[in-house]
């Protein structure tokens, strides 16, 4: 047996609360990012992200109590991503008990953020995240032409920097993780973007992360065995109660990739 | 009493939470003051080789500890980079470590282990255990834990190793010496096998 391949669970937190509904029958207060977590720990989630979308940096406050409140009850790996963009709003993170923290807009506005931030902390607990949009299609050529581009403030913001060539500096900066969305994908439920998870895996050297487009069991697998990635990263099919994190396992286990089960 | 040391290298709150959880006495030190009723340590470590040896140095807790762990015998659990000061020097740096296991740590071959391992080496892995210990009692064999590393111990008696992970090859991911104990990965992020270690070196 080796390093098994990771599944993990992505909850939006809007000022304390999770929001795109989370569906349990019988959790108490599906709100509650707590709660929650804990039920996909119970479940054997290998790390859980929590990715901040409160839009006031006045209540970002919230969030640290609740990385506080989740990492008292919860004993694997926390991630926390969105509006970090210091080296402050970091250690706050990261002493409220979280593991790793995402940077993504901070990081193309200053490509020297991550690298300062990498200097502090390590390069363990700097995850870059990475939206990604094709912007060529490859049916007008060879499909080795296909390009993808960096987005920012949530897809709507083009950037014109190479997806790929960006992934593999963010990582000579320092990152020690990339988590990489399609927003292609993102919300489709037709599976990641196999090519594109392909072309960062095979392009730098530490762990990356797919994510965007899961709607199905199967879909985790390929991320895996098509994609190269070592991490997968879901929403919506866990969040409904369609699949639990077991079941997702085992589906992987059958398609031959290695998990914690 | 269980002293989590405070020395600026890790997440020591995930340690208080589950002694706390396991209703074992713990408390966090911070300076050679804070050890009167202490009776085990543990060594956190999340960050750099040198930096973590030059806080124990400065916060005064360095030669304090090697009274209470050489000379008192007091268990000790190093963890990560916790694990990897007590070995005598590392590839990640140039100070000298504590010594009290024979041992150096040595950086992943990179090129060696090519596209199929990235670094760091993150995630769950399985730990084979090389023989009976109390550290590991109630763990199944083959039990994952979290690990999140670029550098490994390599103890210089292999008779220290209690346990090895794969990843391209093998390597030792936790180590006993008398009183001293130590493992790389992060048994305070690893679920039940490592609230399970964590009792267990609490009931040493």
């Amino acid at each position: 047996m080796g390093l098994a391949k990771r599944i993990i669970p992505c909850l939006d937190v809007d000022n304390g609360r999770v929001v795109k509904g989370v569906q349990f029958v019988d959790i108490r207060d599906a709100g509650d990012p707590v709660e929650v977590a804990k039920r996909y720990d119970e479940q054997g989630a290998d790390e859980i992200t929590f990715l901040d979308i409160t839009a006031s940096s006045d209540d970002r406050e919230t969030m640290v109590h609740v990385v506080e409140e989740v990492a008292g009850q919860v004993f694997i790996p926390l991630t926390v991503g969105g509006g970090i963009r210091s080296v402050e709003d970091i250690r706050r993170m990261l002493n409220a008990g979280a593991d790793k923290v995402g940077i993504n807009t901070a990081a193309v506005f200053n490509p020297e953020f991550v690298r300062e931030a990498a200097n502090r902390f390590g390069s363990q607990c700097i995850v870059v995240a990475i939206d990604a949009k094709c912007v060529s299609d490859a049916s007008q050529g060879s499909g080795e032409n296909k390009r993808w581009e960096i987005f920012t403030h949530g897809g709507r913001k083009s950037t014109g920097i190479d997806a790929i060539e960006w992934a593999k500096k963010m990582v000579d900066y320092g990152a020690g993780e990339i988590l990489l969305t399609s927003m292609d994908r993102d919300g489709t439920k037709i599976g990641f973007d196999l090519e594109l998870t392909r072309a960062v895996s095979d392009a730098v050297s530490v762990p990356v992360i797919a994510s965007g487009g899961v709607g199905e069991l199967k879909h985790l697998a390929e991320g895996v065995t098509e994609g190269r990635a070592d991490a997968v990263l879901a929403a919506s099919i866990f969040h409904f109660g369609e699949h639990s994190i077991e079941e997702a396992k085992r589906a992987m286990a059958a398609a031959g990739v290695e998990v914690r089960l | 009493m269980i002293g989590i040391v405070d020395y600026g290298m890790g997440n020591i709150k995930a340690f208080s939470n589950i002694y706390k959880n396991l209703k074992f006495p713990h408390k966090v030190v911070r300076g050679a003051g804070d050890f009167d009723d202490v009776t085990k340590v543990i060594l956190p470590g999340v960050g750099a080789f040198d930096y973590a040896m030059e806080k124990l140095e400065k916060s005064g807790m360095k030669e304090f500890l090697e009274a209470l762990v050489q000379v008192n015998s007091l268990p000790v659990l190093g963890i990560c980079v916790g694990m990897q000061v007590l070995a005598n020097t590392s590839d990640e740096g140039s100070l000298a470590g504590l010594g009290w296991i024979d041992a150096t740590v040595n950086k992943f071959d990179a090129v060696k282990l090519g596209k199929s391992y990235p670094l760091p080496h993150m995630g769950w892995n399985s730990v084979r255990q090389l023989r009976d210990n109390p550290l590991f009692r109630n763990i199944e064999v083959n039990s994952r834990f979290y690990f999140l590393h670029s550098y490994y111990f390599n103890p210089l008696n292999k008779s220290d190793a209690l346990g090895v992970a794969k990843y391209g090859g093998e390597f030792t991911c936790a180590v006993n010496f008398e009183n001293i104990f130590g493992v790389q990965f992060h048994p305070e992020k690893s679920h039940q096998a490592g609230i399970q270690l964590l009792r267990n070196f609490g009931e040493l």
